[in-house]
C-alpha cells in the first residue's frame, strides 16, 4: 500500500512497477489515482480531449489478472498514459486537435497504440494540441487552450502541450507525443520534463495523423530518463506499414542507461545560444555544460552556420507537406461536412473554411504557394538544399563529437495570449529545435532547474540511432543535478495565475 | 475559298503530329499501395482499407510486384531503368481521390528513353518511348439524377474498390504522323502488354485507356504546332476517329485564318466530334513533390538483368518467327500475334496435342487453312454464341480433328461450318457430329450425277448462257448443287460434273 497522503500519482512508471512487481499496489489502483488527478486538475488544466477512463480500467484489470496468472509482463504493464490525440485509436473520437475531425472515430489503432497495449500501457486518454501539431503553445487547438502546471495563466508549449501537462502534474506518469519542429522538446521544457524526439524513422508513424511527412516523429515524455527510455523501446522498432521506417534499428536504449558520461566528447553548438535567449535560459544551461564536464564529459564550442537558415526552410517544408497532407479533410469522407452546399466544390471549400483554424489555413496557404509553378525552385527546392546542408554539417559534426548541446528553447514558458497574434514571435520559439527534425536526428530535452520559478531544458542532440548514448548522458546529468520527479499541481479551482505552493517546494 | 477546298489543300500542306499516353491497369493481385485484392467487379467498397481510403494517418506502402511489371513493361519496350527513381504526389481535389493527391511519377520515373517498332501496312515505324511510370487509380464516381453527370445530378456515390489499383503510364514521343499509325502503335503496345502477362489491357473494362496530344505543323517544319489533348479514349476506334477528326480540325481552323489553342478535348463517339473541355475542371497547378512517405526505389543491375532474363517471347519476335515457319503473310501473323490466347490456341491446332510450332517441328496441319478457320469461322461463331477465347467451349483438338475430315475430304468446307457451330453446344467428336447429321460428304459420282442433271434441267437459260461463254453463271449452278445436298458435295465434283452435263 502507497504511504499514507501519498497518491500512486505521484509515482515514476519504474516506480510504480516495483509496486506493482511486490504487490503493494495494482494497475487498477494506479489507473484509478491517475483518474482521479485528471478529475480534480483538468477543469484548470484541459489537458485532456477525451478521458477513456472506463476502458483505461477494464485495461487495467487485465493486466493485473495476468500478474496473478504469473505471466511474463513489460516493466510498463499497468502503467497509465496520456496520448496525444493524434494517434488514431480504433473506436475512440480522435481530433488531431481540429474542429473538422470533431466527430472522427479511426477504424483502426496506429501501430505506436498497438504497441503500447501489447506492452499492458493503459491508455488514460487523448491530450489537448495545436491544430495538426502546428503550434507552440497548445493555444492552436480548436478546442480549448491547454495550461502549464507549473503557472495556469502561462502556456505548456506545444504543439504536444497536452500530454506535457498531463505528465507534470501528475495526470499520468508517461505521455506519447510527436515532435515535427520541437513540439516534444519543447513543451517537455517548458513544462519540466523529460521529452525524447526520436531518429525519423525509428518509431512508426502508420497511425499518426501526418503534419509534416518527412518531419514527423512519435516519442516519450516522463518525469525522469530512465521512464522515458523505458516507454521509447516499447514503442520503437521496424513497421512495415510505414516505409520510412529504419530496418534493423536497435531499440536497446536502457541497457547502458546508467553508464555514464565520462569520454563523452560533447559539441556546444553556438548557434543554439542565440542573442534574444532569455537570461534565465542561458544561466541554467550554461550550468548544466559545467556539470556534464565535471561528470567527464569533454566539452567544446562548434559552429554549425546553416542551422540560421534552419526555421526558414523549416517554414517552407513543412507547409508544403502540410498543404498536401490536409487536402483529404474535404468533407466527403469523414469529419465535418458544411451542409447545404451548392455543389460539391462549394462544400469542400466551406467545409475547409469552416473546420480549419487560422494557424492552420496560413501554413496551407504558404505550402501551397511554396509548391506552385513558377516558385518550387525559389522556395521549397532552395530549402531542400538547406536541409541538405543542415545534415551535412550535423554529419561532420558527429565525426568530432557524440553529443550536442544547447537549451531546447529560448524562454521559458510564455503567458497565454502574449504570442498568440504574432506567428513569427510563435515560430521563433522552435529554432532550436527544428534543425534536428530537418536532418532526421535524434535529441533530448531534460529538465535543467528553474529561472524565475519556470522550467528550463536542456537539449542534448545524438547522431541518428544514437538514442542509447544520448539518454545515458541524460541519465546521468539528471542523476547528478537531483531534481524531484514528483509532479506539481495547480490549485484545484485556481484562478489563473496561482499554483500551489508545493511546486516550488518539490522542484528546487 | 471553301472549307472543303481549304481542307483540301491543307491535307496537302501540313502533317499531323502524335504522341499518346497509354494508362495501363497492371494485373497485380493486390494494390499499388495496400494488401486489398485489386479485382475487377466486386460489390462497391467492399475491397477498401484504411491505406486505400486515405484515413487519417495511414501511410502508403509499395507493391513490389508492380514495380516489377512496370520495369517489365519498361525493358520490353527498350527503355532504361533507372538506378533510382522516385514517387511524387500529384495535388488536386476531386472527390473520388481518397487523398486530394495522386501518388505518381514525376521528374523520376522507373524507366527513360525506350522504343517500339510498329509495322504500319507493311513499313516498320520505330515510336520513341519518353518514360514508363507507376502510379495509382482513383475511386469512382456515380453521379444519381438527371443527366448522369456530375452537372446536374442530385446526389453522387463514390465506390472506392478501384482507389490504388496500380497503373502504368507510357508516354511516347511525338513520332506518330497519323490515325493509322496512332492505332497501329496502340495495338502493338497492347500486344507486347498481353505477351508480358502484366495487363489485361482490356479496353471494354477500362483497364487500358489513351490520352492523345495532336497538333499540326507544316511539312518540313521542326517545330511543333499548338497541341491539343484528347482524353480518355477507350477503344482504338475511337482513337482512330477522334485523331482523324482532330487532325482534320485543325487543318480547317488554320484554312480558315483561324489560330489554334492549346486545350483539352473531349470525344464525343455519339457525334463523331471533338468538343472543348471545360477549362476550369483541368486547368490545374499540380504542385507535385517527392512524396515523403515513400523511399526511393533502387534498382539493382542484379534486380534489372533478373526481370531482362525473365521476358517472355515479345510480339516482333514472334510475328517474325510464326512467318517464318508457317509461310503465313505478315497481316495474318499480326493478327494472329495480336492475343496471346488466339496465338496459343492457332499454335495447338497446328501442331497437333502438345506439339506447338514453337519448338521449330514441322508443322502436322496447314498453317494457312488453320489461320483461316481460327481467325474466321470460329470467331463468327464466338460472337454468335456470347463466348471469348478464353470460355471457347471447342478445344484446339477437337478443331484439329474437323480440319483433318475438312482435308480428307469426308466433309465440305460449307458442311465444316456447320459442324464448329454444332460443337458449341455438343460434345460430340467432329465425326459423330458429321455422321449423326448426315453430313459426310458426298464425293459418290454416281449420286451427284442425277442431282446435277435435276439443277441443269430446271435451269434452261443459265445452261445457255455458259454454253454461249458466260463460264461466270456455273457458280451459280454449283451453289444450287450445294443447297440440294446441304452442302454435303464436294464443290470440285459438282462443278466438273456440271460442265460435262451442259456440255460447254
Amino acid at each position: 500500500m502507497s504511504p499514507p497522503g501519498e497518491s500512486l500519482a505521484e509515482l515514476t512508471a519504474h516506480e510504480l512497477a516495483e509496486r506493482f512487481a511486490g504487490g503493494t499496489a495494482t494497475a487498477v489502483q494506479a489507473t484509478e489515482a491517475a483518474v482521479e488527478r485528471i478529475a480534480a486538475t483538468d477543469e484548470v488544466l484541459h489537458a485532456f480531449l477525451t478521458v477513456t477512463g472506463d476502458q483505461a480500467l477494464a485495461d487495467a484489470r487485465r493486466v493485473d489478472e495476468a500478474r496473478e496468472r504469473g505471466e511474463r509482463l513489460g516493466p510498463l504493464a499497468g502503467v497509465p498514459l496520456a496520448l496525444k490525440d493524434v494517434l488514431v485509436t480504433k473506436g475512440i473520437r480522435t481530433t488531431a486537435g481540429s474542429r473538422i475531425l470533431e466527430e472522427f472515430v479511426p477504424p483502426y489503432d496506429a501501430t505506436v497504440v498497438r504497441r503500447l497495449r501489447e506492452a499492458g500501457v493503459v491508455i488514460l486518454g487523448k491530450t489537448n494540441m495545436d491544430e495538426f501539431a502546428m503550434g507552440s503553445s497548445t493555444e492552436n487547438s480548436g478546442f480549448g487552450t491547454t495550461r502549464n502546471p507549473w503557472d495556469p495563466t502561462r502556456v505548456p508549449g506545444g504543439s504536444s502541450g497536452g500530454s506535457a501537462a498531463a505528465v507534470a502534474s501528475g495526470q499520468a506518469p508517461l505521455g506519447i507525443g510527436t515532435d515535427t519542429g520541437g513540439s516534444i522538446r519543447q513543451p517537455a521544457a517548458l513544462c519540466g520534463i523529460v521529452g525524447v524526439k526520436p531518429t525519423y524513422g525509428l518509431v512508426s508513424r502508420y497511425g499518426l495523423i501526418a503534419f509534416a511527412s518527412s518531419l514527423d516523429q512519435v516519442g516519450p515524455f516522463a518525469r525522469d530518463v530512465r521512464d522515458a527510455a523505458d516507454l521509447l523501446e516499447a514503442i520503437a522498432g521496424h513497421d512495415p506499414m510505414d516505409s520510412t521506417s529504419i530496418p534493423d534499428a536497435p531499440v536497446d536504449v536502457t541497457s547502458r542507461l546508467t553508464d555514464g558520461v565520462e569520454g563523452l566528447r560533447v559539441g556546444v553548438v553556438k548557434e543554439l545560444f542565440l542573442e534574444g535567449t532569455e537570461p534565465g535560459v542561458l544561466a541554467r544551461v550554461r550550468e548544466g555544460l559545467e556539470r556534464l564536464e565535471r561528470l567527464g564529459a569533454r566539452l567544446q564550442d562548434c559552429s554549425l552556420p546553416s542551422f540560421e537558415y534552419a526555421l526558414s526552410a523549416y517554414y517552407l517544408i513543412a507547409p508544403a507537406e502540410c498543404s498536401s497532407n490536409l487536402a483529404r479533410y474535404d468533407g466527403v469522407r469523414w469529419g465535418l461536412r458544411a451542409k447545404d452546399s451548392a455543389d460539391v466544390v462549394d462544400m469542400m471549400q466551406r467545409t475547409r473554411q469552416a473546420g480549419f483554424g487560422a494557424e492552420v489555413k496560413r501554413r496551407i496557404m504558404l505550402g501551397t504557394y511554396a509548391l506552385s509553378a513558377g516558385y518550387y525552385d525559389a522556395y521549397y527546392g532552395q530549402a531542400q538544399k538547406v536541409r541538405t546542408l543542415v545534415r551535412r554539417e550535423l554529419d561532420d559534426a558527429y565525426e568530432r563529437f557524440d553529443l550536442l548541446v544547447g537549451p531546447t528553447a529560448p524562454t521559458v514558458a510564455f503567458p497565454i495570449g502574449e504570442k498568440a497574434d504574432d506567428p513569427l514571435a510563435m515560430y521563433l520559439n522552435d529554432v532550436f529545435t527544428i534543425p534536428v527534425n530537418l536532418a532526421g536526428n535524434a535529441a533530448v530535452s531534460v529538465p535543467a532547474g528553474l529561472s524565475d520559478g519556470l522550467p528550463v531544458g536542456l537539449q542534448l542532440i545524438a547522431p541518428a540511432l544514437g538514442e542509447a548514448t544520448m539518454l545515458r548522458a541524460a541519465w546521468a546529468f539528471e542523476q547528478d543535478l537531483g531534481l524531484s520527479t514528483r509532479p506539481v499541481q495547480p490549485a484545484r479551482d485556481a484562478e489563473p495565475g496561482s499554483v500551489t505552493a508545493g511546486a516550488e517546494e518539490v522542484r528546487p | 475559298m471553301t472549307a472543303a477546298v481549304a481542307e483540301e489543300a491543307g491535307v496537302r500542306r501540313y502533317e499531323t503530329v502524335i504522341g499518346i499516353e497509354t494508362h495501363c491497369e497492371l494485373s497485380t493481385a493486390t494494390k499499388m499501395f495496400c494488401a486489398c485484392p485489386a479485382t475487377f467487379g466486386a460489390e462497391p467498397n467492399t475491397q477498401t482499407c484504411p491505406v486505400c481510403l486515405g484515413e487519417p494517418g495511414s501511410l502508403p506502402v509499395a507493391n513490389g510486384r508492380a514495380v516489377e511489371y512496370a520495369a517489365r513493361i519498361g525493358l520490353a519496350l527498350h527503355c532504361r531503368i533507372a538506378e533510382r527513381s522516385q514517387f511524387h504526389r500529384k495535388n488536386y481535389f476531386y472527390p473520388d481521390m481518397p487523398k486530394n493527391y495522386q501518388i505518381s511519377q514525376y521528374d523520376e520515373p522507373l524507366c527513360v528513353d525506350g522504343w517500339l517498332d510498329v509495322d504500319v501496312e507493311g513499313e516498320v515505324r520505330r515510336v520513341g518511348i519518353t518514360r514508363v511510370h507507376m502510379e495509382e487509380d482513383t475511386g469512382k464516381t456515380l453521379h444519381v439524377g438527371a443527366t448522369g453527370r456530375i452537372h446536374g445530378a442530385d446526389y453522387s456515390l463514390i465506390d472506392y474498390n478501384r482507389a490504388g489499383i496500380p497503373l502504368v503510364e507510357i508516354v511516347s514521343e511525338p513520332d506518330l504522323r497519323s490515325a493509322e499509325e496512332a492505332r497501329a502503335y496502340a495495338e502493338e503496345l497492347r500486344a507486347v502488354l498481353l505477351a508480358l502477362g502484366v495487363s489485361d489491357a482490356k479496353l471494354e473494362e477500362g483497364s487500358m485507356r489513351f490520352d492523345v496530344n495532336v497538333s499540326i505543323r507544316p511539312v518540313g517544319h521542326a517545330e511543333y504546332g499548338t497541341k491539343v489533348e484528347l482524353k480518355n479514349l477507350n477503344s482504338l476506334r475511337s482513337l482512330y476517329r477522334a485523331v482523324d477528326y482532330e487532325a482534320a480540325r485543325q487543318r480547317r481552323v488554320l484554312a480558315e485564318g483561324g489560330k489554334l489553342v492549346q486545350e483539352t478535348r473531349h470525344w464525343d463517339e455519339g457525334t463523331g466530334r471533338t468538343e472543348p473541355m471545360r477549362s476550369k475542371e483541368f486547368a490545374t497547378d499540380y504542385r507535385y513533390f517527392p512524396e515523403p512517405d515513400l523511399v526511393p526505389i533502387e534498382a539493382t543491375a542484379g534486380w534489372v538483368e533478373g526481370l531482362r532474363a525473365g521476358l517472355p517471347e515479345l510480339p516482333a519476335e514472334r510475328r517474325a518467327r510464326l512467318a517464318e515457319a508457317t509461310g503465313l503473310p505478315a497481316k495474318e501473323v499480326g493478327w494472329l500475334v495480336r492475343d496471346p490466347e488466339v496465338l496459343a490456341y492457332f499454335e495447338a491446332v497446328v501442331g497437333g496435342a502438345g506439339a506447338g510450332a514453337a519448338d521449330g517441328a514441322a508443322p502436322t496441319r496447314d498453317p494457312r487453312v488453320v489461320a483461316g478457320w481460327v481467325m474466321g469461322e470460329l470467331q463468327r461463331d464466338l460472337r454468335e454464341f456470347g463466348r471469348t477465347m478464353a470460355t471457347n467451349p471447342v478445344g484446339p483438338e477437337r478443331l484439329g480433328e474437323l480440319l483433318d475430315l475438312l482435308a480428307a475430304g469426308r466433309v465440305s468446307a460449307t458442311a465444316a461450318k456447320d459442324v464448329l457451330a454444332e460443337m458449341f453446344t455438343s460434345e460430340a467428336s467432329p465425326a459423330t457430329v458429321v455422321k449423326r447429321k448426315g453430313l459426310t460428304q458426298i464425293s459418290d459420282t454416281g449420286e451427284l450425277e442425277a442431282v446435277v442433271e435435276r439443277v441443269v434441267a430446271a435451269n434452261p437459260d443459265l445452261a445457255e448462257k455458259f454454253r454461249g461463254g458466260k463460264r461466270g453463271v456455273l457458280g451459280a449452278l454449283v451453289g444450287q448443287v450445294m443447297r440440294e445436298t446441304r452442302g454435303r458435295a464436294n464443290p470440285k465434283l459438282v462443278s466438273d460434273l456440271l460442265e460435262r452435263a451442259i456440255g460447254g
